[in-house]
């Protein structure tokens, strides 16, 4: 592996300046305390004028009394950092951003697609120009020896194992970024470079400096495995569009939401991700409006998902003029397709039930797509629940008489002049946990019109029949 | 020459016969059509035997038509239900009047996993109905549209036929005398407890009923 890294020197001073009308007019972050406020950062322009980082607020105001002053703040630098590191992940599937101030990548397994290393240092110099980031690039075959040599030298770049422990060999003992204060240390001791550090004896190294300082050098040096946190992309997807003008109706909504649902399906794409919960938010002057789409299972279809996300649009009401729309999408699983049979016989244009099960929801209701499932409860009105989604498990019923196939809501009242017993009575006692205690003689009746019904009676009673269900 | 011409325009008129006939929509008085006997068996050999296709038709809409709900529908149906659903095929019930009650369906041979319900209200129901008839998801669709006029069940019908799935509606006996588009219509008449044959197509109503025992 070849690693190259990237570091930013002034990430927090960049971030301001690229957003800044006049970039070289004089400007400083300011950072410390409120009593002790001191430069962080200043651009070339205030540099000139005599100004340091880590300069006294007050005197940076007697040498310069007018200078654009901006708090700094080392969340935003944080920020930024994942922001290139999320750039760099358009050039290698490796990124990682685990040390301040710099951004390491993986760059051997992108030569083949972007050329050889000159041509793809080129490439990423100038589109950080173009962003606005000041940078030093070099390269070396382990992460930690890039990030020294960029410290040393812009540019450097050496791929060959020996090349590089020969070069890092006279490195500054200051300069290769040891861990704690021990390059200092090591410098006052009397030992200048890197290769005076590697002849010591390890022992009383591990016992003056600690294991870690035996392990930079080892992981250094390639001795020993480096692993590095790896920068992964956000799992959410955000995107807003302003509309540039009020809109009223659904119908010129319908445009923007499908470059918007358009957007979501190629990022999933790229995560190879679906999608199963999102918000649509219409942005109103002062307010807002939700749209919440939810699915029973993931999915990508742009089509479909804009067929549904529309369905539900339309249901709602827009109480004031909409200026923006906004995608949220925070759940995003891992998407897989639906298997279809080789041999499938069914039509070839047929919708998959998954799509079918969204369309209906997103009419009827939310809830308004479910399977049954017995459960062990003896009551009738409790031996049965519903149930949602694929994964849901259908239990085994209790051997028991016969049941009818429906069953009323709620048991009404039976009047027929001519109903005869088939069979019964089967007596059920049961509920006494829960407060819904009941006493029920449940016999099957014939009525008049030829219907089998499922009926009770109060325990004993061959009268004041109340109706539960059909043998349909 | 008029000869010639007569003779293509006879020709075409052959062509134009033909595709009507193959269509069903016309056919042959007092000369019985080769019928496929493809129809999908219903579980019940007496009443396979009067169908002209040998069972439901395919791709088709079926009327039932009953005098009160828990006349032993379902069980004309549960044959064909249970069998599909163990196949893993799907069976969808539209805004059924009443809960299935999940341990009657399993006792009667229903994979639970395969039935799927949806909950509407009236006038939705009919649009989920030709939905779930289209969509060529569904293996069977059962649905109780009482409010369908001709035009709708017609709709019904061709959803049927373009999503290639057996479609069941269920509805009030009092519409028996109004014409219907679906391929087939039965009737439970109380009185003699047996399931009359109102219409099927591809052949004459034969005038004997089906008598279905009941447990």
């Amino acid at each position: 592996m070849l690693w190259a890294c990237i570091v930013l020197p002034q990430l927090a001073l960049d971030a301001v300046l690229r957003r800044s009308a006049d970039p070289d007019a004089p400007l400083a972050l300011v950072g410390g305390s409120a009593q002790l406020r001191t430069l962080h950062a200043v651009n070339p322009a205030a540099a000139q004028a005599g100004l340091k980082p880590g300069m006294r607020l007050t005197a940076a105001l007697a040498l310069l009394p007018d200078f654009a002053k901006v708090n700094y703040e080392p969340a935003s630098e944080a920020r930024w950092q994942r922001f290139l590191a999320a750039w760099a992940y358009r050039h290698s599937s490796l990124v990682s951003a685990q040390w301040p101030g710099c951004i390491v990548l993986e760059v051997r397994a992108s030569f083949q697609l972007l050329g050889p290393w000159p041509q793809m240092e080129a490439r990423l110099r100038s589109e950080l120009t173009t962003l606005g980031f000041g940078h030093r690039i070099a390269m070396a075959p382990t992460p930690r020896a890039a990030r020294v040599l960029a410290g040393l030298q812009d540019g450097l770049s050496v791929s060959n194992p020996l090349a590089m422990q020969a070069l890092l060999d006279k490195v500054p003992i200051r300069r290769a970024n040891l861990p704690g204060n021990a390059g200092e240390r090591l410098q006052r001791m009397g030992i200048r470079d890197l290769a005076t550090l590697r002849a010591l004896p390890r022992d009383s190294l591990r016992r003056r400096f600690g294991a870690d300082l035996l392990q930079h050098i080892e992981q250094l040096y390639g001795e020993a495995d480096d692993p590095l946190t790896h920068y992964a992309p956000p799992d959410q997807f955000d995107a807003k569009l302003e509309l540039g003008h009020e809109v009223e109706n659904h119908m010129a909504l319908l445009f923007p939401l499908r470059r918007l649902i358009g957007d979501l399906c190629t990022y999933l794409s790229i995560r190879d991700g679906g999608v199963q919960r999102f918000v649509l938010r219409l942005e109103h002057e002062g307010a807002q409006t939700d749209v919440e789409v939810g699915l029973l299972a993931a999915e990508r279809e742009p089509a479909m998902l804009f067929e549904l996300t529309r369905n539900r649009l339309e249901r709602t009401t827009i109480p004031k003029p909409v200026v923006g729309m906004r995608l949220l999408a925070r759940e995003l699983p891992a998407f897989v397709p639906a298997a279809r049979d080789l041999f499938d016989l069914r039509a070839q244009q047929s919708l998959p039930w998954p799509h079918l099960r969204e369309r209906l929801r997103a009419r009827l209701g939310d809830d308004a797509v479910y399977r049954v499932t017995p459960s062990g409860d003896p009551r009738p009105e409790h031996a049965w629940q519903r149930v949602q989604g694929d994964g849901a498990h259908i239990a085994d019923a209790p051997t028991r008489p016969p049941r009818p196939l429906w069953l009323l809501q709620r048991a009404v009242p039976l009047r027929d002049r001519d109903l005869h017993i088939v069979s019964g009575p089967e007596r059920l006692e049961s509920g006494w946990w829960d407060g819904a205690d009941a006493r029920r003689d449940y016999y099957v009746l014939e009525t008049s019109r030829g219907q089998r019904a499922w009926a009770f009676a109060p325990p004993g009673e061959r009268d004041g029949w109340m109706l539960h269900g059909w043998f349909a | 020459m008029s000869a010639v011409i007569s003779i293509d325009s006879r020709a075409i008129d052959n062509r134009a016969i033909d595709t009507l006939l193959a269509a069903r929509t016309i056919w042959h008085a007092g000369r019985n059509p080769a019928i496929v006997t493809d129809g999908e068996p219903t579980g019940h050999a007496a009443l396979d035997a009067l169908l002209p296709q040998g069972g439901w038709p395919r791709g088709a809409l079926t009327e039932l038509l009953l005098p009160a709900d828990g006349v032993g529908e379902l069980n004309l149906l549960l044959p064909t239900l249970a069998r599909l659903t163990q196949a893993g095929d799907r069976i969808v019930l539209i805004a059924p009047p009443y809960l299935a009650y999940a341990p009657a369906w399993q006792a009667a041979g229903v994979d639970l996993a395969s039935l799927e319900i949806v909950e509407a209200s009236q006038r939705d129901a009919l649009w989920a109905f030709e939905q779930c008839l289209r969509s060529g998801a569904c293996a069977a669709v059962v649905g109780w549209p009482q409010q369908a006029d001709a035009p709708a069940l017609r709709r019904l019908q061709v959803a049927a036929d373009s999503g290639s799935c057996l479609g069941f509606a269920l509805r009030d006996h009092k519409h028996a005398d109004n014409p219907s588009p679906a391929s087939l219509r039965l009737q439970y008449a109380a009185e003699s407890g047996r399931w009359q044959v109102r219409k099927c197509r591809g052949g004459p109503a034969p005038a004997l009923g089906f008598r279905q025992a009941r447990h």
